[in-house]
């Protein structure tokens, strides 16, 4: 009997704000002193307020739209009860029932076709703090508490990991294109929780349990989480066994999971709408505000990049990995008409000047020249003044220094040799040294090119290699 | 020694200014007068007389000088603020209300941290986790709550005036049985940020004055926006004193006839009538109304408020602040349990459990939606009889101040007592409560008057008006 997996994802994502959700803690709290960003709305005191924060509001909406949401117009703050020691006010302010956003998709690319990912909503509430365990202690640190989050839940439409890990690279390349979210998930501002069940392949029907994985902080652990999750249920299946609704956490980072608390029924969260903040009114006005500072995304963009320059749709993938990388193209490009040369900035880009960066393992904000300097160096070649192979050392030299192109070829004299007497007076010297080549010359095909060889090397290689040859040629002929 | 007992701000400012006494010796005569009775009376959790002297250094602001008291539900940077509950009984506040500080900006002079019933929850002050406040008129009977406090702070000058808080009639309830005057405006017009919640889609500061001329010079300085409270009303401070008008003539007053049925004692409806003839005499139109009964509210009040405080008290966990159990615990959460379940009274735990349950999945469309369901169709029937008349006027309670034990096995007494003020606090209507004379056993009536929304300046223009006419 063959199975298959059914995988939901709920992503949190925190966004970049100046101040935390609902209080005016600075947000940039990371790998801070604990409790140094504390106040008495996030360390929940007695009478303290919240009141919702409008940046982190709006980019809530703003990433809705992105991925296609529609828009509660009237939305609204829920409270969600539960006790927990790093939950401060005994409940977390959540959305309930009119998240900000619902009914989106995510496109991903597999195997060249485009596949949807249906979003059943986004919502905005606030995160809680942390706990750290010493020995026997438990400490607890309130710098994260109160800071927002996007909660972004899918449909259960993935059917792997592949899949998965295309939404979750496609989903972070969007919110950074948004600079919503630096999405770091090493600072934990974007964490995945997989629903997942088992079913026989052909069944259309959802299976009556669903595992729980909660806290994966990467992606590649969220793939080996699926492969693993996929293995043990269908284990279970095969023995006749339903695998338990539960949650589960994981082991280590290799996938494996941990059983963490059998869930008979659903949580009884007690969610009513939060007294404190009055609802949340978004006009037509204001969504459409909010969607002129969207811009184009990663997909549009590739598409427009392909059509506008003639680009591979590899190349332009790798254009578009990130919005400055793009744009640091497309700056490259900006006064240059001719498309033949624009495909052949990219492929410098692409080439040369991201893999220089990609062996030093640095970023483009580390480049020492500014984008019009690559469009001059590759121009230089294009119209015949530099050789391809020095161009390629003047690049190293900029990537090295910084300096223009212009100047490097002058400083160094690489600039082409393309006078036809005095290519002629150094090809007459190179037949004259080797005269037992051109003894050959009718025989041997390859002399030619051995005697061009020849004037490259008392060039330097600055000779025009095409008038060096038609020179060599006019000579035998 | 000067009498503090019936004085005032202003009366207060002009003797400052004749000279027939000094701050400090007004401070000092409020000292007094609260080492003479509190020990009896109770209405104080705490003293702060080192705070009130230190503010004597600020002089000139509108409040400077004028001793004063506050609710032990405001938080006070560096006092105890334990809102008379055992699980907060240690606890020092490290931040201001926004309250706190507006009264510190003008000059407040405060004395003391008042009793209440521990978070509000009552009618009596009998539910104080600390100690039970007297009626002054007769100290065996109780105060009324939750501000009890407050209201015996000023009605015996132990205060000149004080902030209380209200939730349903824990303003009016406790002036009226005291015999002083209670307001509470608009929902939002006064932050709550810093007041220990209690049902926040309820909860408004309040004042307790011995005239009007002071509820409207304290709400001036007391309101304006808050970016600190969501729910703050975003205006600017209010403007009521210098633009009290006592002129009556041509008022419309509605008198509901639901509020002087057989339910209320006689006593208090013939006090309430003759009130009335000093309106009519004075020119006012008296319109009989006919609104939702109240006793829609005691149901509509009970499910919203519970189901708040049950989601309210639970920060106070013990985790981070408030009463730690000694219990060896094996988990964090049994932990949490023990803390609570040792630090709250049983009236806080009672709320939380029937909060909690009608908050329930399955419960809530049957509970919590309706109740606001219902309420809304409150605020709407206050909107329409506000289309007929300026002002509603009717009794604050029901009866006189019960004696003392009263709430004894009576989980409800609260709910039920403040049946004449529920309806107005779920509409967030502005109010007052006016003394009006006493019963046969000489126990203070109170009459309050319910404005429209935002309508502060017609309620107590209607309140001066009647207090220039009976002093």
């Amino acid at each position: 009997m063959k199975y298959e997996p059914i995988i939901g994802l709920e992503v949190h994502l925190q966004p970049k704000t100046k101040s935390k959700m609902f209080c005016g803690c600075d947000a940039d709290y990371f790998g801070k002193q604990p409790n140094t960003h504390t106040c008495p709305v996030c360390l929940g005191l007695p009478g303290a307020l919240p009141v919702p924060n409008e940046e982190a509001l709006d980019k809530c909406v703003k990433l809705a739209l992105a991925l296609n949401c529609k828009i509660n117009k009237e939305s609204k703050f829920d409270r969600k009860n539960y006790f927990y020691p790093d939950l401060p006010k005994g409940y977390q302010i959540s959305q309930y029932d009119l998240p900000l956003g619902y009914e989106g998709f995510v496109e991903i690319d597999i195997d060249g076709d485009s596949r949807r990912i249906r979003l059943t909503r986004i919502h905005i509430e606030e995160d809680t703090g942390k706990s750290l365990h010493e020995g026997d202690l438990t400490l607890l640190d309130f710098n994260k508490s109160g800071m927002p989050l996007l909660e972004i839940v899918t449909e259960p439409d993935f059917v792997d990991e592949i899949e998965v890990e295309q939404f979750a690279k496609r989903l972070r390349q969007i919110v950074r294109y948004l600079d919503i979210s630096d999405a770091d998930m090493e600072k934990g501002q974007m964490r995945f929780e997989l629903n997942m069940s088992v079913r026989e392949t052909g069944s259309k029907e959802l299976p009556d349990y669903k595992v729980e994985v909660k806290n994966i902080g990467s992606i590649s652990v969220l793939q080996k989480v699926i492969a693993f999750e996929f293995k043990r249920q269908t284990e279970l299946l095969e023995k006749g066994e339903k695998p338990a609704q539960e949650t589960r956490g994981l082991k280590d980072m290799t996938g494996e999971t941990l059983s963490q608390r059998v869930k008979e029924d659903s949580e009884d969260y007690r969610y009513f709408p939060e007294p404190d903040i009055p609802p949340i009114t978004y006009s037509d006005e204001k969504i459409e505000e909010i969607k002129t500072t969207i811009g184009e995304l990663p997909n549009e963009k590739k598409h427009r990049f392909i059509d506008q320059y003639n680009l591979e749709p590899s190349a332009a993938e790798t254009l578009v990995a990130t919005k400055r990388k793009a744009d640091w193209f497309e700056d490259s490009i900006k006064d240059i008409s001719d498309k033949a040369l624009i495909a052949e900035i990219a492929k410098w880009y692409v080439g040369d000047v991201i893999g220089l960066l990609k062996a030093d393992k640095k970023s483009l904000s580390s480049l020492k020249f500014p984008p019009a300097d690559l469009a001059k160096l590759v121009s230089l070649v294009k119209e015949g003044k530099l050789t391809g192979t020095l161009g390629k050392q003047v690049l190293a030299k900029m990537y090295k220094t910084g300096d223009k192109p212009d100047d490097i070829v002058a400083a160094e004299g690489l600039e082409v040799v393309d006078d036809e007497s005095e290519l002629k007076a150094i090809a007459q010297k190179v037949i004259d040294e080797n005269p037992k080549v051109v003894a050959d010359i009718s025989k041997n095909p390859n002399a030619i090119k051995f005697l061009l060889g020849q004037i490259m090397k008392e060039t330097r290689g600055k000779a025009n290699p095409k008038t060096a040859e038609k020179i060599l040629e006019s000579l035998f002929a | 020694m000067m009498e503090t007992k019936g004085l005032t701000i202003a009366k207060a400012k002009e003797a400052f200014s004749k000279g027939e006494y000094t701050s400090q010796e007004l401070l000092n005569a409020h000292i007094n007068k609260i080492s003479e009775l509190d020990n009896k009376l109770h209405a104080f959790v705490d003293t702060t007389f080192e705070q009130a002297a230190e503010s004597l250094e600020v002089t000139g602001k509108p409040l400077s000088g004028i001793p004063a008291s506050i609710k032990d539900n405001f938080n006070w940077k560096g006092t105890k603020t334990t809102a008379s509950s055992n699980i907060l009984k240690n606890y020092i506040s490290p931040y201001n209300a926004t309250v706190t500080e507006r009264l510190i900006e003008n000059g407040g002079c405060l004395v003391g941290k008042t009793n209440m019933d521990a978070f509000a929850h009552g009618s009596s002050t009998e539910t104080s986790d600390f100690f039970t406040t007297l009626n002054p008129y007769n100290e065996e009977h109780v105060a009324g709550g939750s501000s009890g406090g407050s209201a015996v702070a000023v009605a015996t000058g132990m205060s000149v005036y004080a902030i209380g808080s209200e939730t349903a009639g824990s303003v009016r309830g406790p002036a009226s049985w005291c015999g002083v005057y209670g307001f509470t405006p608009t929902y939002g017009r006064i932050s709550r940020y810093g007041v220990i919640a209690m049902g926040s889609s309820l909860d408004r500061p309040g004042v307790f004055t011995n005239n009007v001329e002071d509820a409207a010079l304290l709400l001036d300085l007391l309101s304006g926006k808050d970016e600190r409270d969501a729910t703050s009303i975003q205006e600017p401070a209010m403007d009521t004193a210098s633009n009290l008008d006592a002129t009556l003539t041509g008022k419309r007053i509605g008198i509901p006839k639901q509020y002087f049925d057989d339910r209320i004692n006689k006593e208090v409806i013939a006090a309430i009538e003759e009130a009335i003839a000093v309106y009519k005499k004075a020119g006012a139109e008296i319109i009989e109304l006919d609104l939702l009964d109240p006793k829609y509210s005691i149901a509509v009040y009970t499910v919203v408020q519970r189901s708040e405080v049950s989601s309210n008290l639970a920060r106070i966990d013990g985790i981070r602040y408030g009463h730690y159990s000694d219990i060896e615990a094996e988990t964090i959460l049994d932990q949490i349990s023990y803390n609570r379940g040792e630090g709250f009274g049983n009236e806080a735990k009672q709320r939380s459990m029937t909060g909690a349950y009608t908050l329930s999945a399955g419960y809530y469309d049957a509970y919590y939606k309706k109740a606001q369901q219902v309420r809304t169709l409150i605020i709407e029937d206050f909107a329409k009889a506000f289309t007929k008349v300026d002002l509603i006027l009717g009794p604050t309670m029901p009866e006189t101040a019960p004696k003392l034990g009263v709430t004894k096995n009576n989980p409800l007494f609260g709910e039920l007592a403040d049946v004449l003020t529920e309806p107005s606090a779920l509409a967030g209507l502005p109010c007052i409560s006016i003394p009006v004379g006493y019963d046969s056993k000489g126990l203070p009536i109170g009459m309050q008057l319910i404005g429209n929304q935002f309508a502060e300046q017609d309620v107590l223009n209607a309140a001066y008006g009647y207090q220039q006419l009976t002093i």
